[in-house]
């Protein structure tokens, strides 16, 4: 085989050119995902992932944005050299995307069954009958009667909407999943549900995914490997037990420090200090140093380079502090 | 849905009572007595006041309103006319469909042409066409009727002879007047359907739209354009609710009989009775509007159908 990466991303940087300033969103970010895995987008508000997937999905509206430089290879073909035509082609048939916010994603004034079938006609039939049974069957999966479809989105509690955008998402079976924290506006007994849902249509399709999500336990639950971004650049990037066993970078190991330990009695939550730097104006050197406890002088001089630490796990940092 | 519809038509009955009573009150205090009018400045005190009796018009205020009020809803009776002696109701079915026929196509202009600018302009937006638009938008609704009216007359009709100067016969009668009364309702539409498209391309939907796979085209007039309709609806529907008022400016320039012209005419001659029923037609015609404008509001947005049907 060729190569077994659903997705290859080289040196994307992506800017949101205004008048007053350019806000650099993501920064040379390389990244590989292995087919039939689960790579997990780890990072504050703000670090650029999901202008990551929406590049991924070629949905940044330009004017604003622009993609600076960097190449998207999906299954092989570069997509960022791909017309509209043909993207129109990929996205919902090829990749599909859950967004952030099941109760705005969903169009208010179709019914929902209309919505499914949408994609459906698209890309896999033009018959209208099929596509309707097909959407009736995507809704029974995602364990949503059928005889709703008819209802409209304000007529469904946000659990079930976000089940609907799942039920579009994968109804035309994509190779590639990007889900935009999908957990992030639903309740906690839901979000459960919604993780084990997407798990299970992932398996029985060998879907690819890309998880985007502040949550560290939703990676421990549902990734195979973890890019943990910091200002638009992937500072850490390995298997699930590398990032949670043997995590490396000091942004990784602050993302840990905000998480409740009950093992430990007197465990004390430590923040990381400061907020993110303001993407029009980041900080020469390495990005994260203004807030890294253990920066030295070097840092604030230099970029560090993606280095592996072992197998297939990369950390942007110089580890001074190891030395 | 039907017993919402039935709701609301009883509904108008107490509005065209309300109506009826501040219209024959204030033309009841008017100054100038009818009679006078009719007969004339000759006339002699007797002439005038055997005239007032047979008129009915000695009697107390609120017996000639209620006397008003039964002959309608009993014989469909509006009274006849000072001036000519038929009946109101004559003028006013000869002069509405010429109204209407005004209202329906400067509307269709209007809605047309607005939807069409305010789209492209909400889509492009900061473009040279959205300024350019916008810039034509401010000056439709920035210029008078009547200037307007004429100078479309001088170049169309006089200069390059393409439509009549006046009358209202032919569809080419039609034109000219359609286009002066549609001019500041497109300016409205157009700037209020760019305003609502604005808000509306960017909700997470239209990018779910996208993300599908739909075409661009079918994202902004399925996915948007439906979405901000509602805003649209209602401008459109106010605007043609003061359409069928008649258009006095257009209609006067452009000497059309229509309601307009005849409120105007009926007013200065104080046939009160044409000017009593005229204003009932024009507050009944808004009371239609505002209805059809809500069952729309219901056939456009699912959320306000079910707000309606709870209601019911």
């Amino acid at each position: 085989m060729k190569n077994d990466y659903i997705l290859e991303i080289e040196d994307l940087t992506v800017k949101y050119i205004t008048e007053d300033s350019i806000v650099s969103a993501v920064n040379n970010m390389s990244l590989k995902l292995e087919r039939g895995n689960t790579l997990g987008f780890v990072g504050e508000t703000g670090a650029g992932k999901t202008t990551t997937a929406k590049s991924i999905m070629r949905l940044l509206p330009e004017p604003p944005t622009k993609i600076e430089s960097g190449k998207i290879i999906f299954n092989g073909e570069n997509i960022l050299e791909k017309s509209i035509k043909h993207m129109q082609s990929i996205r919902g048939n090829k990749i599909s995307m859950i967004f952030q916010d099941p109760m705005t994603a969903l169009n208010p004034v179709i019914p929902i069954i209309d919505q499914i079938a949408e994609v459906i006609l698209l890309h896999q039939t033009k018959d209208r009958k099929a596509a309707y049974k097909r959407a009736e069957e995507m809704l029974e999966i995602v364990e949503i009667k059928k005889e709703r479809g008819e209802e409209y989105p304000h007529q469904f509690s946000g659990g079930m909407k976000q089940r609907v955008v799942i039920a579009i998402a994968l109804a035309c079976t994509p190779d590639l999943l990007i889900a935009d924290e999908p957990t992030t506006a639903l309740d906690v007994t839901i979000q459960a549900q919604v993780l084990k849902l997407m798990h299970d249509i992932k398996e029985s399709n060998n879907t690819s995914m890309i998880m985007i999500t502040h949550d560290l336990g939703i990676v421990a639950e549902a990734c195979d490997n973890v890019a943990v971004i910091y200002a638009g650049s992937i500072v850490e990037y390995g298997t699930k037990e590398d990032i949670f066993n043997s995590h490396a970078h000091p942004y990784t190991e602050g993302l840990f420090n905000c998480i409740p330990d009950l093992s430990k009695t007197e465990s004390e939550l430590i923040p990381i200090k400061g907020i993110m730097p303001d993407p029009s104006d980041l900080p020469t050197g390495c990005k994260f140093h203004p807030r890294c406890p253990y920066a030295v002088d070097r840092c604030s001089k230099e970029e560090p380079e993606s280095k592996e630490i072992s197998d297939g796990h990369m950390v942007k940092c110089f580890l001074e502090h190891r030395k | 849905m039907l017993k919402y519809i039935i709701r609301r038509i009883i509904m108008m009955i107490p509005v065209m009572l309300g109506v009826t009573f501040v219209v024959f009150t204030m033309l009841y205090i008017t100054p100038g007595d009818p009679a006078q009018t009719i007969l004339g400045e000759n006339a002699t005190e007797e002439t005038i006041a055997e005239l007032r009796e047979e008129m009915g018009l000695d009697r107390p205020f609120i017996i000639q309103y209620f006397d008003y009020v039964w002959k309608i809803v009993t014989k469909g009776d509006f009274g006849r006319s000072y001036t000519n002696q038929q009946p109101v109701i004559n003028a006013l079915i000869d002069r509405f469909p010429n109204t209407i026929i005004l209202a329906v196509s400067s509307a269709a202009i209007a809605v047309i042409l607005g939807l069409i600018l305010g789209v492209v302009s909400a889509v492009k937006q900061y473009s040279i066409f959205d300024n350019f638009s916008m810039t034509l938008a401010l000056i439709g609704l920035s210029m008078p009727n009547f200037w307007q009216g004429l100078l479309l007359m001088l170049l169309f009709s006089l200069k390059l002879g393409w439509f009549p100067v006046s009358g209202f016969t032919t569809w080419k009668h039609l034109i000219l007047p359609a286009l002066t009364v549609g001019t500041s309702s497109c300016a409205i539409i157009a700037r209020m359907t760019r305003s609502s498209m604005l808000e509306v391309v960017r909700q997470d939907y239209v990018d779910s739209a996208r993300a599908k796979g739909q075409k661009e085209y079918i994202v902004i007039i399925k996915h948007a354009l439906r979405n901000a309709m509602i805003p649209i609806i209602t401008a459109v529907g106010l605007q043609f609710g003061a359409m069928l008022g008649g258009s006095v400016i257009t209609e006067s320039v452009f000497s059309i009989p229509g309601i307009g012209k005849l409120m105007v005419d009926s007013i200065k001659a104080r046939d009160y009775p044409s000017v009593q029923a005229g204003v009932l037609l024009i507050a009944l015609s808004f009371c239609v509007v505002n209805l059809l404008v809500d069952l729309l509001y219901a056939a456009t947005d699912p959320r306000m159908k079910s707000n309606i049907e709870g209601k019911a």
